[in-house]
């Protein structure tokens, strides 16, 4: 089943994480980048009085709807039917692709193109299209960049943010030419150029393309209306041009009334791309005669998110817009770039979505939600305020809790020796003594240094303070008798 | 005001100096502490570790140990917000008493920022993540170290970013917590600080670790310490 949710074969968090932690072009393309958008969105949220009521609402909204969905999803689809669209029900990546598969296949066609979406990177769509002998042009930029580049997404807005310019002008000069119109001989690493010479090898597909498939950003179950937010207008020449339009779209991406758009298109411009309003904000219900595309699709993904939402802590997860605020101010993200989180959703969203929608016995999932100091930023960031440290430490939980068998594991029996010790005051007290002459054995100049075994790693970079020759309780105790136990 | 003390596992087996030092400051300030000898720990590292089951028994430890207490307090940001914010989803039975780490403390409960401290240092203040995103402590702690006399305060760049340390992250994730302490101890050193300070020690035994181990002369000490300091002491 091609799913991208989770990429074969990469490592779990810290083996990733090392590799990528060692690429300075990457550590640099990061700072850059982040640092810029943070800037942008403070400024852009701050400037609003009622930006906190506004989170208020988008969060209200997202769990109102979350908790009434299957309702609003019979609505939409009646809706979007009366308008002349066609619904279609995926439980998994598997049978979205088919769906997707054989309806471009019904069209004759060999070509499609695509707008930027999240959900069909999920499900692995290009692959599965590929094998079917249909080729699918994305024709977002950063898309473009990743697709001519044969790279993976790092980043769920910019998912070529981890390439420089330098870098995306011989992605342009070495695969254009295979893929469509090749790119100019003297091409620059200037934006322009490498824009135009995008335009230029773009406008050729778009003027081609009888087919094309989008994601959605929201879907209105009173009015049947689908809508697509982007920036640069590709994704509006792909709704608009070809004949056939097919949007696969996550359930939870449902709202319940047109009017709830008035909330959540003031937020997600301001967190995701730190601008007062999106370019393009393409809307579109059913089909209508003589504009546009004369044949509209809708299909409505699950792959894994009804699981999700039977879990009563993990399930706010589901509320995200992916507006990417998360990442970007994430102080693990900002180091480490979106590919060590294995997945087409990397970040903090990523370390809370990705384990959900996989389940936790999946081990390079398992590590996600450990892939965090628990800082807090994410949440602090998110415009639909999701609780994102809460669902890591319940995730870390259920991973803990998966993993315990019959045979506990080293860490297990670590933990459980700890808390015996942390439990009681008396064993403390001894654990205290025991640690302080350890830790003068191991010491020299007051000071701990390199350490085998566990706190290897620790103390590798670090020096360590000797416990004390006194703990506290036991001062206390000495200077001001027993007080009250 | 009668206040009772969180010491906290950490502090009373590493950094006992820190409790005294709380100690000091609030009879100074003409308060009566008392320190339950049943405290424990209040199992935040088994908590977000993934090891509930573990975690739980000390949270009704903590809740019977404090039991009755008007106020508690604790030289710790994060172990403050683990009570606060996660004991009732921990053992939705129990019922702690209010706990305020120090800065909240002296500040919201005391109602006082001028601690007749003495302390001729250049000093950086750098905000623990859960003193800040948690607690929401604010500018509370920096009010109390600007009332400090002698002390020469810097701001820390990039403050308000994680150090990197995180727990068992430090060690599960050890790669990604030095590349973020790396860039923690560049914007100490750019201070041109001789001492760090924070109000956690696990955040400051994590950056200062690493600043002992680089040689660069910048130590570490817990805000309490600097409160507590008076002219006259060594
Ligand atoms: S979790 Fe929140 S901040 Fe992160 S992408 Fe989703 S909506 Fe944005």
């Amino acid at each position: 089943m091609p799913d991208n949710v989770t990429w074969l074969g990469t490592p779990a968090f810290p083996e990733a994480a090392r590799t990528a932690l060692g690429n300075n072009q990457l550590r640099t393309n990061l700072r850059k980048a982040t640092g810029t958008i943070r800037d942008k969105r403070l400024a852009v949220t701050g400037e609003l009085a009622d930006w906190e009521q506004l989170r208020d609402a988008g969060a209200a909204l997202k769990l109102r709807t979350l908790r009434h969905l299957d309702s609003h999803l019979v609505r939409l689809e009646e809706a979007v039917t009366k308008a002349g669209g066609t619904v279609h029900w995926a439980a998994d990546a598997a049978e979205a692709n088919r769906i997707v598969t054989e309806l471009v296949r019904a069209t004759g066609q060999t070509e499609v193109v695509k707008v930027k979406s999240m959900a069909t990177a999920e499900i692995g769509l290009n692959e599965a299209l590929a094998e079917s002998g249909i080729s699918a042009y994305e024709t977002d930029l950063a898309e473009l960049i990743v697709q001519l580049g044969d790279d993976r997404p790092s980043h769920i807005l910019v998912p070529a943010i981890h390439r420089n310019r330098a870098e995306i002008r011989e992605i342009f000069r070495g695969a254009m030419g295979e893929w469509g119109r090749a790119a100019p001989d003297d091409l620059t690493d200037e934006p322009r150029d490498l824009a135009e010479a995008a335009r230029l090898h773009l406008r050729e597909k778009f003027l081609r393309a009888k087919v094309a498939v989008s994601g959605a950003n929201f879907a209105a179950a009173d009015t049947g209306t689908v809508g697509v937010v982007e920036s640069e207008g590709n994704g509006r020449m792909c709704l608009t041009l070809p004949e056939t339009l097919i949007t696969v779209m996550g359930i939870e991406k449902v709202l319940p009334s047109f009017a709830d758009l008035e909330v959540f298109l003031q937020l997600l411009p301001r967190s995701s791309t730190g601008e007062r309003m999106n370019p393009y904000t393409s809307m579109w219900t059913g089909t209508t005669e003589g504009d546009g595309p004369s044949d509209f699709h809708l299909v409505l993904l699950d792959n894994g998110r009804t699981a999700t939402l039977g879990d009563e802590v993990g399930r706010q997860a589901l509320g995200c817009i992916r507006c990417s605020a998360c990442l970007n101010v994430c102080p693990v993200y900002e180091r480490t770039g979106g590919h060590a989180y294995g997945s087409v959703y990397p970040g903090p969203i990523g370390a809370v979505l990705t384990p959900q929608l996989v389940g936790v016995a999946d081990k390079q999932a398992a590590s996600l939600p450990f892939a965090s100091t628990l800082c807090g930023a994410c949440y602090d960031a998110c415009p639909v305020k999701i609780n994102i440290p809460e669902v890591l430490v319940h995730l870390r939980a259920r991973a803990v809790d998966e993993k315990r068998g019959p045979v506990p594991s080293p860490e297990t029996l670590v933990m459980k020796a700890a808390a015996m010790t942390l439990s009681s005051p008396r064993r403390l007290g001894w654990a205290q003594r025991f640690g302080a002459i350890g830790g003068r054995l191991v010491s020299r100049g007051g000071r701990i240094g390199r350490l085998p075994g566990p706190l290897k790693r620790w103390s590798d970079t670090r020096d360590t303070p000797v416990p004390a020759r006194e703990s506290f309780r036991a001062w206390w105790q000495r200077t001001r008798g027993e007080g009250r136990s | 005001m009668r206040i009772a003390l969180f010491i906290t596992c950490f502090n009373d087996t590493m950094f006992p100096d820190t409790g005294k030092a709380v100690v000091r400051l609030l009879e100074r300030l003409g308060h009566t502490v008392d320190f339950p000898a049943g405290q424990a720990c209040c199992g935040q590292m088994h908590f977000n570790t993934g090891y509930r089951r573990e975690a739980k028994p000390m949270v009704g430890r903590f809740a019977e140990a404090f039991a009755g207490y008007e106020a508690v307090v604790t030289p710790s940001g994060s172990c403050a917000g683990m009570v606060r914010d996660y004991h009732k989803v921990l053992d939705p039975e129990v019922d702690p008493p209010p706990v305020y780490e120090l800065s909240e403390l002296l500040v919201d409960v005391l109602g006082v920022t001028d601690v007749g401290a003495y302390f001729p240092h250049r000093v950086t203040y750098h905000p623990t993540c859960h003193s800040l995103r948690m607690l929401r402590v604010g500018d509370k702690p920096l009010k109390l170290l600007r009332a400090v006399r002698g002390i020469d305060l810097v701001e820390l760049p990039a403050a308000e970013s994680c150090c990197g340390f995180g727990g068992t992250f430090a060690l599960k994730n050890a790669d990604t917590s030095d590349a973020m302490l790396a860039d923690k101890m560049r914007h100490v050193q750019s201070t041109g600080a001789e001492v760090l300070t924070a109000g956690d020690n696990s955040c400051l035994m994590h950056i200062g670790g690493g600043l002992s181990r680089l040689r660069t002369g910048v130590g570490t000490r817990h805000l309490a310490e600097i409160l507590a300091a008076q002219e006259g002491d060594a």
